[in-house]
Order: C-alpha cells, then sequence, then structure tokens
C-alpha cells in the first residue's frame, strides 16, 4: 500500500485588515503600527450622551478648533505603538539606573560643593510639579483627542513625563539622603517662592484649557520647547563645568526625551497646519499667544538661573523655538 | 569659601512604601490661580463625597521605571510568540478549523472595548483629583492601549487565513450583536469618573473578568492556539494591576462617607447585571465553541462568580454592601444560558460575522453530561431537530429581525428566572413610549435612568427605520432586499457569515491539514 | 456561607522563572494547595498567603526582586500588601 504524501500550498486569504487596506489603497502588508493604530477609535453610532458633557457626544471632533479631512493624516515619526515604546523606554531606563547607581555608589551628589547643590535643588525639583502638570495635559488630550495617531502619542508622552517627574524626585532624595526634606522644600517654593509663581500660574493656566489641541501646542510645543532647553541644554552644560557633572548623567534621560519630542511634535503640527488656511492661521495665533505667555512666565526662573544673561538666554531659546514653528508651517 | 562639602552622612534606606511615597504623592498641590473646581470638573456631581484624596492606598507601588523593564520583559516574550507563530503558520495548528470563530468574536466583540477602556482610564486619570488614583488609572490607561494592539498583532494572522474579522472596527460599530459590548462599555465612559470606576474597575476588572480570560484562555490552550495563550496570559498580568485598582477604589469610596455606599450599592447592581449579560457571549463560548472542552459555563460561573465573588462581598459587608440585586437568578439561569445564546446565533448566522453550527453527537453528550437537569429535557431535541433540517437539506436561517432588550441590548431570548419554557419579556412606559427588556435587571436599570437608556442605538431598530444602508443605497428598487443590503452596509464578504458547514474557512481548513470532509477523527463537537 | 475561610489564589504562568516561586509558595504556606492548568498554575490558600523573597533566593542561590513576579503573575484574589521583603494576600474578614 502506498501512502500519499499530499501537500497544499498554504496561501493567505488576505494580506491585512480590510480597513487598512483601503488606507493603503490595496491589500498589501501592513506594518505593526499600522495595524495598531489606524481607525482604532470609535466614530459612529454612539449610544448615549455624555452626562458630562450633554451638547457633545462621547468622542466628538468639535472639541477642538483644528479641521482635519483625516484625522489619519497625522503619522508618528516613531512609529510607535505600545509594544516598541516600552522596548525603548526599557533601554533608556537600563542607563538612566545605572546612572543614578553610580552616583550613589559614589556619593557624588554629597560631596558636591554646598553651593551647587543647592543650586541643583532649587533649580531642578521644584520642575517635577512643572511635569506633573504636563502629564496630566496629556492625559487629558488621550481622554478627549479625536483618533488614535495622535491620542496614543499622547499617552505615551503621559506616562514619559511621570516617569521624569519621578527622576527629578530621585534627585532631590539622593542629595537629602531619602529623608525627603528636599523635596518638602521644592514643594514650599513651588507654592510661594515669587520666582515660581508665574511658571505655577501658567501651569495651572494650561490645565484649564479646554480644546485639546490649543493645549497640545501650548504644552508639547511652546512650554517644553523653550523649558527644555533653557534647563537640560544649558543648565546641564553649566553644570558640568562647575563640578556639577553628575547632573548631567542623572538628566540624560531628559536630554534624549526632548529630542525625541521635537520630532513628532513637530511632525503633528506640520500635519494640521498643511491641512487648511483656517488650521494654519488659528494654530499660528495659538502658537504667539502661548510662546508671549510661556516666555513671561519663564522670566524669573531664567534671571534665577542665568543671572545677568537670562535674557539673552530667553531670547535664544524663544529664537529656537521660533525656527521649530516656522518649519511647521506656522506664521509667527 | 570654606566649607564646601554636604554633610555625607549615609542615606537612610527608604522601603518600597515609603519611596513610592516620594516620588508620587507629593507631586500634586491644590491650585490657587485657577480654582481646584475648574481643573477637577467632575468630582461632584455624582453625589460622591471626597474628603481626603490621600487615603487612597497604592497597593502596587509600581514607578515608571519598573513600569517600562517590567513591561518591555513580558513585551519581549510575547512578540516572539507572535513571530515564531506567524512563521511556522501555528494556525494550523488548532484542534479544529471551527475554533477560529472564537477568535473572531474576540477579535470584533472584545478587542475594540480593550480600546474603549483605554480613553476611559484616560478620562478618569484625569478627572480624579488626587495623585495616587490618577497614576493608578493612567497605568490602566496605557495597559488598556497595550491589550488592544496586541490582541490585533496577534490575531493579525488568524486574520490572514480565516475570515470574519478582516473589518473588525467597521463591524463593531454596526453589526447588531456587538452593540452589546459597545452599549456597554459607552455606557460606563459617558457616566461620571466614580460610577465609571466603580462599573469597569470594580464590577468588570475585579468581578467578572476571569470569566472572560481564566476559561477562554484555558481552552485556548487547550486547543491548541499558542497565541492567545501567550496573548492571554500576557495580558492578566496587567489585569491583577487592574484588579487591585479596582477592590482600592471601592474600599476607597466606602470609606470616605458612609453617604457613598447606597450609590455605590446601586452602581454594584446595575453593573454586575450588565456585565453579567455581557458574558452572555463566553458562555456559548466554553460550551459550544471550543472543540475540546475545558470546562462548563457552569463550572466557570460557579468557580469565579459563586465563590470568588462570594468571598470578596463576604469581605465587604463590613461596609455594608450586600451581594448584587438578582445575582440567584444568574445561579438558576447557569444551566440554560450557554444554550439560549447558541441557538440565537444558530438561528441567526446569515448576520453573523463567524460561522456557527450545529453541535455534534459528542457535544451533545458532553453537554447532557455537563447539564443533566436541563439540556437533554430543553435543548437537545431543538438541535437534533436542526440537525434533521440540515440532514434535508434545509438548514434552517431565521430571516425575521430579533426585538432587543432597551438596556443590555440582547435580544430577547432568554428564559424566566424559574421556568425554562417561558420567554422573559418586561416592559415600561416612558413619555408614551413602549420599552422592552430581557429580564427585571434591565427594567430596573432602565426605571432609574430612563433618559439615558431611551437614547440608545438598537441595531434592530436602526434596520427597520434604513439607517443601516450604504449611502446611495435605493429601497424603492425593484430587486432590493433589504436584508443583503445591510449585511453589505456591514461590510460582509463571502464567507464571513453562513454556518462552518459548506464554508470557505472549512474548504480552507479541509485542505491545509489535507483532510476529507465529514473526517469523522478530527470532526469538532 | 459556610464557616470556614474563604480561599485567596494566586495563579502564575508556567515557566522556568516561576518554579521556584512556585516552590517557595509552598514552602511558607503548608495549607495552600496547588494546581495545575494549561500553562499556568494557581495556588490556593484558606485566608492567606504569603510569597517571600528570602525564601525564593535560598532556593535559587541568587537575588531576587519581588516585583518581577508582575512578569509571569496571571491573577490573583484577596487584599494585597506588597514590600520589597513579602507579598500578602488575605481576606480580612
Amino acid at each position: 500500500m502506498s501512502v500519499e504524501i499530499r501537500t497544499a500550498a498554504i496561501e493567505p486569504v488576505r494580506q491585512t485588515f480590510s480597513h487598512v487596506a483601503r488606507r493603503l489603497g490595496a491589500d498589501k502588508p501592513a506594518s505593526r503600527y499600522q495595524e495598531a493604530t489606524l481607525d482604532l477609535q470609535s466614530e459612529c453610532n454612539f449610544h448615549y450622551r455624555p452626562l458630562w458633557d450633554p451638547e457633545r457626544e462621547l468622542y466628538d471632533k468639535r472639541r477642538t478648533a483644528i479641521e482635519m479631512k483625516d484625522w489619519y493624516a497625522f503619522k508618528d515619526p516613531r512609529q510607535f505603538y505600545y509594544g516598541t515604546y516600552v522596548l525603548n523606554r526599557a533601554k533608556l531606563q537600563d542607563t538612566a539606573e545605572s546612572n543614578f547607581d553610580f552616583v550613589e555608589r559614589h556619593g557624588a551628589l554629597a560631596s558636591l560643593p554646598r553651593g551647587l547643590a543647592r543650586r541643583i535643588k532649587a533649580i531642578l525639583l521644584p520642575l517635577r510639579h512643572v511635569e506633573y502638570g504636563a502629564n496630566l495635559n496629556n492625559c487629558y488630550i488621550s481622554a478627549y483627542g479625536w483618533g488614535t495617531a495622535i491620542t496614543a502619542a499622547t499617552t505615551f508622552a503621559m506616562m514619559d513625563r511621570l516617569g521624569i517627574a519621578q527622576y527629578l524626585s530621585r534627585i532631590g532624595l539622593l542629595i537629602d539622603g531619602n529623608t525627603g526634606e528636599s523635596l518638602v522644600v521644592a514643594k514650599d517654593s513651588w507654592m510661594n517662592d515669587p520666582v515660581w509663581q508665574p511658571l505655577r500660574k501658567l501651569v495651572e493656566d494650561n490645565l484649564v484649557i479646554k480644546d485639546w489641541f490649543e493645549l497640545f501646542l501650548a504644552q508639547n510645543l511652546v512650554l517644553d520647547g523653550m523649558l527644555y532647553p533653557m534647563i537640560y541644554g544649558r543648565f546641564g552644560g553649566e553644570l558640568s563645568q562647575s563640578g556639577g557633572s553628575v547632573v548631567a548623567m542623572l538628566t540624560e534621560f531628559m536630554d534624549t526625551w526632548y529630542a525625541e519630542e521635537i520630532r513628532w511634535v513637530d511632525a503633528f503640527v506640520k500635519t494640521a497646519a498643511a491641512e487648511s488656511a483656517e488650521n494654519k492661521d488659528r494654530l499660528s495665533t495659538w502658537a504667539r499667544e502661548a510662546t508671549a505667555r510661556t516666555r513671561d512666565a519663564l522670566a524669573p526662573l531664567a534671571k534665577l538661573i542665568y543671572l545677568d544673561e537670562a535674557r539673552a538666554v530667553l531670547d535664544d531659546v524663544g529664537a529656537q523655538l521660533q525656527a521649530r514653528l516656522v518649519k511647521a508651517g506656522l506664521s509667527v | 569659601m570654606t566649607d564646601n562639602t554636604t554633610t555625607a552622612a549615609a542615606p537612610r534606606k527608604l522601603s518600597l512604601k515609603a519611596k513610592y511615597a516620594q516620588l508620587t504623592r507629593g507631586l500634586g498641590w491644590e491650585t490657587t490661580y485657577q480654582s481646584p473646581d475648574k481643573v477637577f470638573p467632575q468630582t461632584r456631581f455624582e453625589g460622591i463625597k471626597i474628603h481626603d484624596w490621600d487615603k487612597w492606598e497604592d497597593p502596587f507601588r509600581l514607578t515608571m521605571d519598573a513600569y517600562w523593564k517590567y513591561q518591555a520583559e513580558k513585551e519581549k516574550k510575547l512578540y516572539a510568540i507572535i513571530d515564531a507563530f506567524q512563521q511556522n503558520n501555528g494556525h494550523l495548528n488548532v484542534s479544529d478549523g471551527r475554533y477560529v470563530n472564537t477568535v473572531k468574536l474576540f477579535l470584533t466583540g472584545i478587542s475594540p472595548e480593550e480600546y474603549s477602556a483605554h480613553r476611559m482610564f484616560a478620562m478618569l486619570g484625569r478627572n480624579f483629583a488626587g495623585v495616587g488614583p490618577q497614576i493608578a488609572a493612567q497605568m490602566q490607561s496605557i495597559d488598556e492601549l497595550r491589550h488592544a494592539q496586541t490582541q490585533i498583532h496577534t490575531i493579525s494572522q488568524y486574520n490572514k487565513y480565516f475570515n470574519g474579522m478582516h473589518d473588525f472596527r467597521h463591524m463593531h460599530d454596526r453589526v447588531w450583536y456587538m452593540s452589546v459590548p459597545k452599549s456597554y462599555f459607552e455606557d460606563a465612559m459617558t457616566a461620571g469618573p466614580f460610577e465609571g470606576i466603580v462599573a469597569i474597575s470594580f464590577s468588570f476588572e475585579y468581578v467578572l473578568t476571569n470569566l472572560i480570560f481564566m476559561p477562554f484562555m484555558s481552552a485556548a490552550a487547550y486547543n491548541g492556539d499558542m497565541a492567545t495563550v501567550t496573548f492571554g496570559f500576557s495580558a492578566q498580568s496587567d489585569e491583577s494591576r487592574h484588579m487591585t485598582l479596582g477592590i482600592e477604589c471601592i474600599k476607597f469610596l466606602l470609606e470616605q462617607d458612609p453617604d457613598n455606599v447606597p450609590i455605590i450599592q446601586r452602581w454594584i447592581d446595575k453593573w454586575f447585571w450588565r456585565g453579567y449579560r455581557l458574558l452572555t457571549l463566553v458562555s456559548m463560548m466554553l460550551d459550544f465553541m471550543v472543540p475540546k472542552k475545558v470546562m462548563s459555563w457552569k463550572e466557570a460561573w460557579n468557580m469565579y462568580f459563586v465563590e470568588n465573588g462570594g468571598a470578596l462581598f463576604k469581605d465587604l459587608e463590613r461596609y455594608g454592601l450586600r451581594m448584587p440585586k438578582y445575582w440567584e437568578q444568574t445561579v438558576a439561569a447557569a444551566d440554560r444560558l450557554s444554550c439560549e445564546a447558541w441557538t440565537t446565533f444558530y438561528n441567526y448566522a446569515a448576520a453573523a460575522n463567524f460561522n456557527p453550527w450545529c453541535p455534534t453527537e459528542e457535544g451533545m453528550d458532553w453537554m447532557s453530561q455537563k447539564y443533566p437537569q436541563t439540556f437533554d429535557r430543553y435543548y437537545r431535541p431543538r438541535f437534533e431537530h436542526f440537525r434533521d433540517l440540515e440532514r434535508q437539506g434545509k438548514r434552517f436561517y431565521n430571516t425575521s429581525l430579533p426585538m432587543l432588550c432597551q438596556t443590555c441590548q440582547v435580544p430577547l431570548i432568554f428564559s424566566e428566572p424559574d421556568d425554562p419554557t417561558q420567554t422573559c419579556y418586561r416592559e415600561s412606559d416612558y413619555n408614551g413610549m413602549k420599552y422592552h427588556f430581557c429580564s427585571d435587571g434591565c427594567k430596573d436599570i432602565f426605571d432609574h435612568e430612563p433618559e439615558k437608556y431611551v437614547q440608545a442605538w438598537l441595531p434592530v431598530h436602526q434596520i427597520y427605520q434604513g439607517n443601516c444602508f450604504k449611502p446611495g443605497t435605493d429601497p424603492t428598487a425593484k430587486d432590493f432586499n433589504p436584508l443583503a443590503a445591510v449585511l453589505d452596509y456591514y461590510h460582509f464578504g463571502p464567507g464571513d457569515n453562513m454556518d462552518y458547514v459548506g464554508s470557505p474557512d472549512e474548504a480552507n481548513w479541509l485542505k491545509w491539514k489535507g483532510l476529507a470532509k465529514g473526517d469523522p477523527a478530527k470532526m469538532a463537537s | 456561607m459556610s464557616d470556614t475561610q474563604s480561599n485567596v489564589f494566586l495563579a502564575l504562568q508556567t515557566n522556568d522563572e516561576t518554579r521556584p516561586i512556585i516552590e517557595a509558595i509552598e514552602a511558607d504556606n503548608p495549607h495552600a494547595v496547588v494546581h495545575r492548568f494549561p500553562a499556568m498554575v494557581k495556588i490556593d490558600a484558606p485566608g492567606r498567603l504569603v510569597l517571600r523573597r528570602q525564601t525564593v533566593e535560598e532556593i535559587t542561590g541568587v537575588a531576587w526582586e519581588l516585583q518581577s513576579f508582575h512578569v509571569n503573575l496571571v491573577s490573583l484574589s484577596g487584599n494585597i500588601d506588597e514590600t520589597e521583603d513579602e507579598l500578602v494576600l488575605a481576606w480580612k474578614h
């Protein structure tokens, strides 16, 4: 008796999901980013009006003045979905952890000149509250925005900001020997010190912005766009020169993170601006207003850090932001 | 400057709890430039009273660095298996082609709601006024995005080879029975933050989630679906964090003020019942759809609700809570639920995006053994009748449309709690209209919030109102076929619907496995 | 409801990493019962269950972070109390 071995060709019936194929223009293999992002949010046939916003639907395009024919025109240049996001951050945190370990084992912060330690505490630690504000703002956009393309990216940003707030807190604990005293003092400065009040006011004003795209601009482009170069760019460099290079180690995460943020935030703004003259005008107006408010809010902090050079520094970071806005297609 | 150094005292070691508190608790502050009520506008309207947000306990004190580290480890393992599954045609290792219909149900019915949960927890993360619960909710938000995306990636392979799930997002927003999970989550999302967290974190994630994941993932393991098992267990480790959020939020709310207790009890009653109705689909998956069975619905319900849930509510008695209303009805109905559900999908196979089938003799014998009081008496005759029709070439397809329950949106297919031979109908009159319900539980929910439930987008009503046709469809055309037009609106393609027997999926399965049709060794139940 | 204490449980994936964890739980919880399912182990205990870092380290001979059990966790029940040294699951009443 012969045994016939039958082989059948195992051909797939299709290459990807239909909604992805429609967007790609054909049924062809799709990336994991595409399959995990495109059309994931519900867009129709909602059942109930929200109790917390009865004039609107559950998801509602009217929660922003920005209008798009297609909210999936936004593409994250990093192509992050959850898996690639956590893998990326795990590598960054591994480096950060080694850095923190090193500093702790060598008592490097404990042996800083006292003036320098005081300066680090006074300047860096209250910023953890700014990060917390950024966390809440990106959370707001993730909740009420339209479409997965943007809201997934802001979800990752939301967790990043918490992570950065925690790294800043750990710097405080390293300096104060785990008593937490430095964080209490930083909180007090945040609440009461005149240097910090304009910035705290800005953060609180941002917290109540209702248009989620306006908030995106105010937080992720304008505030970050001036604060990060001012602090982690310049200040870190200066500290290194006066023996505080250990701080550069402990804030390396923030440097890397910000360089990455510029890419996707600018890409999103550029896409929105290129869509229509109306979008461009609105974004430009928002950017102009937010820039003026933010610069004023940062002025006392700039003075604290840079003294007579404060204005030059503000001009410089203002120019950096300006360049980004222009490149994104805004008229400012 | 003379003394330059700070005192280098040895730092005291912080406990996990103390370290976590330092890294999170002090981050927030009472705002003064904008009023706290403007920054957190949703904390009062539900009548819940919070006196001290700092009383929130963080049971799992996961800082972001630990989160990234452990989650990355999980992702590496998971994607290694997804890759292996894809490279080795792992989908061919499942017990039978019929099994894949459970995967279709999962992707089209459940995965979109993982996404909904992601958005909902972002809402909670922004609207709670304390740092502890904000962070817990935010972590769940990103976890749920993980679940939605990893499910899509896992099931992507199945989509390439089997029908029914190719347009899962489009179908989820339109197909009749998927309004059950869609309306469930939208109900929670459109409620206030406190009801939302009680609904999903407590009632769903703590009380009921084991009933989806534990038996279903074990069933995936028994039936050779390595990818789903891996995904399932990987997701479950996140679920444990979510469950603790659920139990913590309940304790926190109950301890904040005794006035919260009756509000929460009402929410528990509502969401237990809506969740139970949602699980109808799981009951039929366990009892009818998995070729190699793990446990019966009745066994699963007993293990994960009656025993587990019983222990939980016993623990919560000290707060003045009781077991959810109508829980006894769920026990009484445990012998019937899956049969009533599967019969319905058998009937409506023409309008479902998967391929139901009539159980085999072997399958029915298993049911007789698991349900000795009811199966042979009430349900076997029906299935044998359907089987006889099939053998005569007259496989029955129900072409009428069922009345849906206004609240849970399941068709009115359930029997009276104390009488398996009577369909259970309830109704309410509101503003001159009559509304229909499948049960006392659903009627109670409607009667308490009629303004909400009258808004529902009931798929069958919408079909009859002409809202379920593609733009440009002409109902006055001579050969207009309303059912075909609706299926077109659903984006059903060849093979998406109808019985498994004779389906393209069956033909492909037999071809790929080198089997002859009706091969008894490979017939699943 | 009966007078006997309600069970708590801990469920873990079945793999190389969890073997010492399960062993440690068995050693520290004489009243626990281990159930083996496909791909998963479920450990039930009346009223209380504890997982101790030190016990795991004694079994493996290497340092072990308690929080890393998250990677292989499937599910659990009971009120949770977690420190760096032990994880306790318990029903209070």
